[in-house]
């Protein structure tokens, strides 16, 4: 049989992967949610025909989401989680003892349940008793929040749907206000490759900049996402990624594939033209 | 009873595309072939379709067979003797109506806080309005409707007037008791004619105000390119049933249209009130009902901001505030120390969005069933940030939007008058042959033929300062104005 998922990563690109079978399929109130198997990645999840996460790489993207942060303070203690149904980023943050409680708040009650039926390696820690997860829409929930979370994590998806809200001015200023004083922004930023997809990446940058001091670019490289080379940005009111005591977190003894601290220095090391745009965004 | 689900104009447009006609008419861009980049832009199917009058497409200005039935449907659909589809927006209606009811010299009662087009609409018959003073809401500063007691008094003053002029509902979604002005002006023998520009759902919707239709009146001007779906500046101009008996008949009103209305209507413009008047016929109450429903949450969402006041229902008073269109998102934003117009640019040069308008001390975002729920969020997001941010005292803040007027000349004397042009701050005391504004919403601050006063010109100042888009004076950057000699 020849049954390929393909994915346009540019009117003119797109990325295919064989499929062995398709498990699950349905069109919530939200988006269309597919869940596929294939032999080269495993079960893969995808939103309105977009990939989220593979079981092959998820790893990478879920690794850099939360512990460059979590290595910068290691004294977050109140975590909000934006998106992120399939449960991978609450799997890595609950690694940590030190957090003692993590809201995640998705719009779509189906991606969760969905996940939870056939994506355990990523849902697998969201019975943990410190997640309280809230349906409901991110800049929804942000703007009613104020001085109470370390750090936010946004893990959405493109701004081209239900997660546009989270991309805007007013979202990033309602993080603002919900933060501590140390509070930490991480999102996914995008990739700077394709066109389209840099215009949204510097949009992105261009807002954060308004709203905060420490406002940094990481980078990582993610195989099944538009070119493969993706971005995160890190955006803080005290704490500089790149000066922080991250040695401490060594002494944790988490056990990663793809985050290490030499890598945490390095990530944030990018290439000119994701500089030059990043100067551009205006 | 006519069958709704018809839509004869878009129907034989679509006959005419598939017989596969050989343009040698206008105009000359032969179904955007002529023009490829334009056609590249607005589409092929929008081009394919922008043709001329022919017989099998019928002539807005003559219409026998798929206009005469689409304005037909339309009729009923709205509860009307008769229905004309408009191409040179609401304008246009508002102007046809003034002029099928008042010839030169003969008065019109109307409130002072119309649009101007209405206005215009004197200038253009040479009518003389009776103005009727719109109350005002003291925390607002807003005009409302007009209440009863000074509609009768006007009527019995000048028992002559041809007609009652209604706005209804304003722009912030105030109504007046339409239907007993109605009753009232009918029994003194004059016909009452109807703004009814921010109405169209009226028609449609369970439980909002009356419609100028159900409430009797001889003629209205509804907005189909604002709640109704259709293409911007298109327009239906109703006739009422009964509205014979106030001179007011179809074919007077058609001589009337065709005085200022264009010969080379768009079939883009009709075809798109015949599928939204079916799309309303067929849809409306829960396109409608999905309005209210948005506006309902964003002012429940928007007072737990604090600060802000999304007014509604509750200002209902049974006289000039006699029904709120509940589907109006209407917000005072004084409170927080910022000018309506301040508000409305913040939203768009900080958070990219686009309200209708912002006046001194409100803003008003236009809510329809277009809307997406993640769009009222960010709306809702966007004004919580920019009182955190943006937030002031407000003391020194100007806290009213309308100043009862001095006419001194009628407003087609001033315009046709003969007139000097001098700085506008030194024209305190003389009588304006212009109009001034703030655009939108289009409410004259100046008519012509209205007296300048310092406080009208303090109101400039203010408006100006705070970002007001001005307009209606020659000069563009309104320094100067033109007055009577």
């Amino acid at each position: 049989m020849d049954l390929w998922f393909s994915e346009p990563h540019t009117p003119d690109v797109k990325m295919s992967i064989r499929v062995d079978r398709q498990l699950h399929s349905e069109q919530s109130e939200f988006q269309r949610i597919d869940i596929f198997e294939s032999k080269e990645f495993g079960r893969f999840l995808t939103l309105d025909g977009l990939m989220m996460l593979t079981e092959k790489d998820e790893f990478i993207y879920h690794e850099m989401i939360t512990h460059v942060a979590m290595a910068s303070n290691p004294e977050i203690r109140n975590v909000l989680v934006i998106g992120a149904g399939d449960g991978g980023t609450v799997r890595e943050l609950a690694r940590y003892d030190t957090i003692e409680h993590i809201d995640m708040v998705e719009i779509d009650k189906r991606v969760v349940e969905v996940s939870k039926e056939f994506l355990q390696q990523t849902a697998c820690s969201l019975d943990d008793q410190r997640v309280n997860i809230v349906y409901d829409d991110g800049l929804r929930f942000v703007r009613r929040k104020e001085n109470c979370y370390d750090l936010i994590i946004v893990d959405s998806t493109d701004p081209f749907g239900p997660g546009e809200g989270l991309f805007t001015s007013e979202f990033y200023g309602n993080c603002f206000n919900a933060l501590t004083e140390k509070g930490i922004l991480v999102n996914q930023h995008e990739s700077p490759y394709y066109a389209d997809d840099a215009k949204a990446m510097q949009r992105a940058h261009k807002r954060i900049k308004e709203f905060f001091d420490v406002c940094r670019v990481y980078q990582a490289h993610i195989p099944t996402y538009p070119s493969g080379h993706w971005l995160f940005g890190f955006a803080s009111k005290a704490i500089d990624p790149l000066t922080a005591d991250i040695e401490k977190w060594n002494s944790l003894g988490l056990k990663t594939r793809y985050y290490n601290t030499d890598l945490h220095r390095g990530c944030f090391a990018i290439p000119n033209y994701v500089k030059e745009l990043l100067e551009n965004a205006n | 009873m006519l069958d709704q689900h018809r839509a004869p104009i878009y129907d034989a447009l679509l006959r005419y595309r598939d017989a596969r006609v050989v343009p040698f008419d206008v105009p000359g861009h032969k179904h955007g072939k002529g023009n490829p980049e334009l056609t590249e832009f607005l589409g092929k199917t929008c081009l394919s379709v922008d043709v001329n009058s022919m017989k099998p497409l019928d002539n807005l200005c003559h219409p026998t067979s798929v206009i005469k039935e689409a304005e037909e449907l339309a009729a009923e659909a709205f509860g009307a003797a008769y229905c004309f589809f408009m191409v040179g927006g609401t304008t246009s209606s508002v102007q046809s109506m003034v002029l099928s009811v008042c010839k030169a010299g003969e008065k019109i009662i109307m409130p002072r806080n119309v649009h101007r087009s209405a206005i215009n609409a004197l200038i253009l018959s040479g009518a003389i309005p009776v103005y009727v003073n719109p109350g005002v809401n003291e925390k607002l500063g807003i005009p409302l409707g007009m209440s009863v007691k000074d509609v009768e008094k006007a009527i019995l003053e000048n028992p002559d007037a041809k007609a009652v002029f209604v706005n209804n509902p304003t722009y912030y979604g105030i109504c007046s008791d339409l239907k007993r002005i109605t009753d009232l002006a009918h029994s003194h023998g004059m016909a009452v004619i109807v703004d009814e520009a921010h109405g169209t759902h009226l028609y449609f919707g369970e439980n909002l105000p009356i419609s100028a239709m159900a409430a009797g009146a001889d003629m209205a001007a509804v907005s189909m390119h604002k709640s109704g779906g259709s293409l911007t500046q298109s327009s239906f101009l109703l006739i009422g049933k009964g509205a014979e008996k106030f001179g007011v008949t179809e074919g007077r009103v058609r001589a009337v249209i065709n005085l200022t209305q264009t010969t080379s209507g768009s079939y883009l413009l009709m075809s798109s009130l015949d599928i939204s008047r079916r799309n309303l016929a067929l849809h409306g109450k829960e396109i409608v009902e999905k309005a209210v429903n948005n506006a309902a949450y964003a002012r429940v969402e928007i007072s737990k901001i604090g600060g802000y006041y999304a007014f509604a229902d509750e200002l209902i008073n049974g006289d000039d505030i006699y029904d709120f269109d509940r589907t109006k998102l209407s917000v005072h934003t004084r409170d927080i120390g910022l000018a309506g117009i301040e508000v409305y640019d913040y939203l768009r040069d900080n958070y990219d969005i686009q309200i209708e308008f912002g006046d001194i001390g409100n803003i008003l975002a236009y809510i329809s069933a277009g809307d997406m729920w993640k769009d009222i969020e960010r709306l809702v997001s966007a004004l919580a940030e920019i009182k955190r941010r943006f937030a002031k005292d407000k003391t020194g803040m100007l806290d009213h939007e309308y100043i009862n007027p001095q006419v001194v000349l009628s407003p087609q004397a001033a315009f046709y008058g003969e007139q000097v042009s001098m700085p506008i701050e030194k024209s305190a005391g003389k009588i304006s042959g212009e109009f001034v504004m703030c655009y939108p919403p289009g409410i004259p601050i100046l008519a012509p033929g209205e007296r300048i006063t310092e406080e009208i010109l303090a109101y400039i100042r203010y408006s100006k300062e705070r970002g007001c888009m001005m307009t209606g004076t020659e000069d563009m950057e309104i320094e100067n104005i033109k007055v009577i000699v």
